[in-house]
């Protein structure tokens, strides 16, 4: 076990573009969108910036590297690392920029994730998946994430309706969040009954029950606890992390059971770890999970102790995770309304942490209460990869 | 003594009234149903279900060769009968060979089985046959033409019968022919065709092999002759002075319909699921000259009891109800293409994971046993390296774990994909896309068996893979 890195390095300036169809704007052009908000926020020049980690997911097999970064950005001569790691991309990138510069190598470092989805022709994140001309090759994310589902209900002893009425609740609170999140995609407040009548994708998951596909790019600028607040009195440290992903294609893997995820419990108890938390349901103040679909966000409730295993039901029916519930999740409108270009999400859930934590949202009305400790996570992959990072307001 | 060792047919589960195409073109339908093979299948998947059928209990180590038959091969330069081999996991050392260009070609096949292995020069030889063949839209033949496919083992021990001779003739006419780039089977007038051909033939050779072997109509149990219609059929058995009812073999065109080079395998092993010992079977096909073949059934043809009978195969059914689906799984109607796939087959990977892929095998490790599919070098359990023991697992069944139906993943024409995660025998999971389903059936528990079928084309080849079956009506007879 290595030293943590607690309260090592903090988050100095945040930048997030419009999530959406952003179909005048390409690649770069949302870099510079979330690089120059964040460059502002820290108030630093392009030229302070001594290394930088680039998350995208979806661009061809090779020509997108770091490269597409110096050329948007016109960062020169420092080292650009491109991270590709499925959902997880923007975390891990953003992780490595935080492992940067507690290493001391760097004093002020960039990580940035960005994704443009709407170049491709074709809604969704099409189909095909690895590198396997057989083994992956139909597979979709709803396809995938949809497998959760029928044996979830099956566990809990839930009929097909009663499910689908339970994952549906999921979305209407993240379409109400949303509503109230001016840079997100969606703004729309929708009825459960409009929920569960909505066309199946995969089902159990109807349309509302997945996000949506965007264009979007988030920014964040790191430096060491010790310059930090030379930028601004208010940083954001970095309490925790944990990454995580189990080998093996969880649809093969022997005694697997689609509802406990190796990934999900060991990325968090990692973070919560580092962080010094002892009951996440009770410490954290806001979290930002990775709700690709609404069963996700169930399924990580339980992985991530919010709730006891087979008690995120009673949580989801007595509101617990709402704007004034226990633990407020996704209040911004989580992926279900932002949408989810792949590589930028894990940044934009930050952004939205980071924004909270300094009381600085840009709709009051979705501010948490003097919140503490927050937390953003993406989860992603076939799937089994995930990513957590916990953040705080101050040190200690 | 050479004969038959072991029999097994296929039909696709799939299976449309002839009313429903009549009813597009505002015609008289044709009595009853037809088989569809479904867009995932094709002669090569049918061949591969019927050998597995016919392999039932049989080691396939100890076969020699695999010829494949049909009309209507996926390949025209490149053996058909490899792949089938390799998904049927037979030994490597064997001879392959493709069969063509004529519907007797099974016939052709199977004389060349029999003397081979009556030559020595094999011990066990397996005969596949399959067909897809089209009719134009609109004709009787559209409605007839039905797919399927049927193996028989031949070799030397424990025969369900042995084979007692053949009489054949060689014959040139221009009656029923497919130009190299035709996808309709052409023909002549029909009485010139039925009347010089086909019934002309067939007397011939039937009477040429009874009289060969000094054998009267009434010594024949049962005769199977395949026919491209009923009406030809039933003016057939009674010239030749067989009885319709005791002797001629159901040819299946109410059922099924015409098979192409399948037809004479697919009846010969309803006869033989049927036969009593010491029966002789007479055969008889037709194609460009005609061949009649004789068997006698063994003490042994009682035993038999193959994985799925023909009765069996004919009760797993879903009636399919789209003439527009069935025009673009024929490739007569281009559909709006979906969504295209991201990843392309590419022949390296084809080759190279033709263990897992094809053959079906999974990896047990030797130090704890854990079963992984597809082939795992380092243990998921265990983590010991390269200590692992191939095995086949395309013969075991399982139960679904958990499934989603996907409306995206699909061909636009097809669009329903069942993704689903199945528990096998063994611990092993294996996770694919079901087919031949009736989507409101599909549940936890629900019993699966594997099926090679056809995954995708790109990159101008089929990509070949198994997916998971329902098991319908309770499963094996």
């Amino acid at each position: 076990m290595g030293k943590s890195i607690k309260d090592e390095v903090a988050i100095i300036g945040m930048g997030c573009t419009q999530f959406g169809e952003r179909w005048d704007v390409g690649l770069e052009d949302l870099a510079i969108e979330a690089a120059y908000e964040a460059y502002e926020d820290a108030g630093i020049e392009p030229k302070d910036i001594e290394a930088c980690w680039v998350g995208t997911a979806s661009a061809p097999l090779i020509g997108i590297g770091g490269t597409t970064i110096a050329n948007g950005l016109k960062l020169r001569n420092i080292p650009i690392i491109r991270n590709e790691n499925w959902c997880t991309t923007a975390h891990i990138a953003l992780i490595e920029a935080c492992i940067g510069v507690a290493s001391g190598l760097y004093d002020v470092a960039l990580a940035i994730g960005v994704e443009k989805l709407k170049d491709t022709g074709y809604p969704g994140l099409g189909t095909g998946r690895g590198m396997s001309p057989v083994l992956e090759a139909r597979r979709t994310a709803p396809g995938s994430f949809g497998l959760i589902g029928k044996r979830y209900f099956n566990a809990c002893g839930l009929t097909d309706e009663q499910g689908k009425e339970l994952i549906g609740k999921i979305a209407v609170k993240n379409h109400d969040n949303g509503s109230l999140c001016p840079k997100a995609h969606f703004h729309n407040k929708i009825t459960l009954e409009k929920v569960v009548k909505a066309p199946i994708i995969a089902w159990p998951l109807g349309l509302f029950d997945c996000c949506g596909n965007s264009d979007g790019a988030a920014c964040a600028i790191i430096t060491s606890k010790e310059l930090a607040k030379k930028f601004r009195p208010d940083p954001i440290y970095l309490k925790g992390f944990g990454i995580a992903m189990d080998s093996l294609l969880p649809h093969a893997r022997p005694d697997f059971d689609w509802m406990r995820f190796e990934s999900l419990i060991t990325s968090s108890r990692k973070a919560y770890e580092m962080a010094g938390i002892k009951n996440p349901r009770e410490e954290l103040d806001v979290a930002e999970v990775h709700d690709c679909f609404t069963i996700t966000e169930l399924a990580i409730y339980e992985n991530f102790g919010f709730s006891p295993w087979g008690k995120a039901k009673e949580d989801v029916e007595s509101g617990f995770f709402t704007r004034s519930g226990g633990l407020p999740v996704n209040v911004d409108g989580g992926l279900k309304c932002f949408g989810h270009p792949v590589g930028a999400s894990g940044l934009r859930m930050t952004y939205e942490i980071y924004k909270q934590l300094q009381q600085k949202v840009d709709n009051q009305k979705r501010q948490v209460k003097n919140p503490r400790l927050g937390l953003s996570h993406t989860f992603g992959g076939p799937p089994q990869i995930s990513a957590v990072a916990v953040f705080g307001n101050e040190i200690g | 003594m050479v004969g038959i060792v072991s029999y097994g047919g296929y039909i696709p589960t799939l299976r449309m009234e002839r009313s429903v195409i009549a009813k597009a073109w505002g015609r008289g339908a044709l009595k009853g149903e037809r088989s569809v093979a479904n867009n995932d299948e094709d002669s090569v998947t049918m061949a591969v279900e019927a050998a597995i059928n016919c392999l039932k209990e049989k080691d396939r180590q100890e076969v020699d060769g695999l010829l494949f038959a049909s009309t209507t091969p996926v390949y025209r330069e490149k053996m058909n009968a490899a792949l089938i081999g390799t998904a049927v996991d037979l030994n490597r050392e064997i001879a392959t060979v493709d069969y063509a260009n004529s519907l007797r070609s099974g016939a052709t096949a199977l004389s060349a089985a029999i003397d081979t292995v009556a030559a020595d020069s094999a011990q066990q030889i397996l005969v596949t046959a399959a067909d897809t063949r089209s009719g134009y839209p609109k004709s009787d033949q559209e409605q007839l033409f039905g797919d399927g496919a049927g193996a028989l083992l031949i070799g030397k021990n424990d025969l369900v019968a042995t084979y007692e001779g053949r009489f054949s003739i060689s014959n040139e006419m221009m009656d029923v022919w497919r130009n190299s780039e035709d996808k309709y089977v052409k023909q002549w007038e029909a009485r010139f065709v039925t009347g010089q051909g086909y019934t002309a033939h067939i007397k011939e050779v039937v009477n040429g092999l009874l009289n060969k072997y000094k054998l009267s109509t009434k010594d024949i149990a049962k005769v199977i002759i395949p026919a491209p219609d009923p009406r030809s059929h039933f003016s057939l058995s009674k010239l030749l002075g067989f009885d319709g009812e005791t002797q001629m073999q159901d040819p299946l065109l109410s059922k099924v319909g015409h098979c192409g080079t399948a037809q004479p395998f697919l009846m010969l092993a309803a006869a033989l699921e049927t036969a009593m010992p010491g029966q002789l079977i007479l055969m008889a096909t037709y194609g460009d000259g005609a061949d009649a073949m004789l068997f006698k059934t063994t003490d042994q043809v009682k035993k038999q009891v193959n994985l799925r009978t023909v009765k069996t195969l004919l009760d797993e059914k879903l009636i399919f109800t789209s003439y527009a689906r069935f025009l673009s799984y024929k490739e007569i109607i281009e559909a709006q293409p979906g969504e295209p796939f991201r990843l392309l087959p590419s022949a390296t990977v084809s080759w190279r994971e033709r263990s897992s892929s094809l053959r079906c095998h999974a990896s047990r490790c030797k130090k704890c046993g854990l079963i992984t599919y597809p082939i795992q070098r380092i243990c998921y359990n265990c983590s010991s390296k390269d200590e692992f023991e191939e095995i086949r697992i395309s013969d075991l069944e399982g139960k679904v774990f958990t499934f989603t139906k996907d409306n995206i993943a699909g061909r636009s024409d097809d669009p329903v994909v069942i993704q689903t995660v199945v528990e096998m025998a063994g611990g092993v999971r294996f996770y694919g896309l079901m087919t031949d389903f009736d989507a409101s059936q599909i549940d936890i528990d629900m019993p699966v068996r594997l099926t090679f079928r056809r995954f995708y084309e790109g990159a101008g080849f089929q990509n070949y893979f198994w997916k998971l079956k329902p098991i319908l009506n309770g499963g094996d007879n």
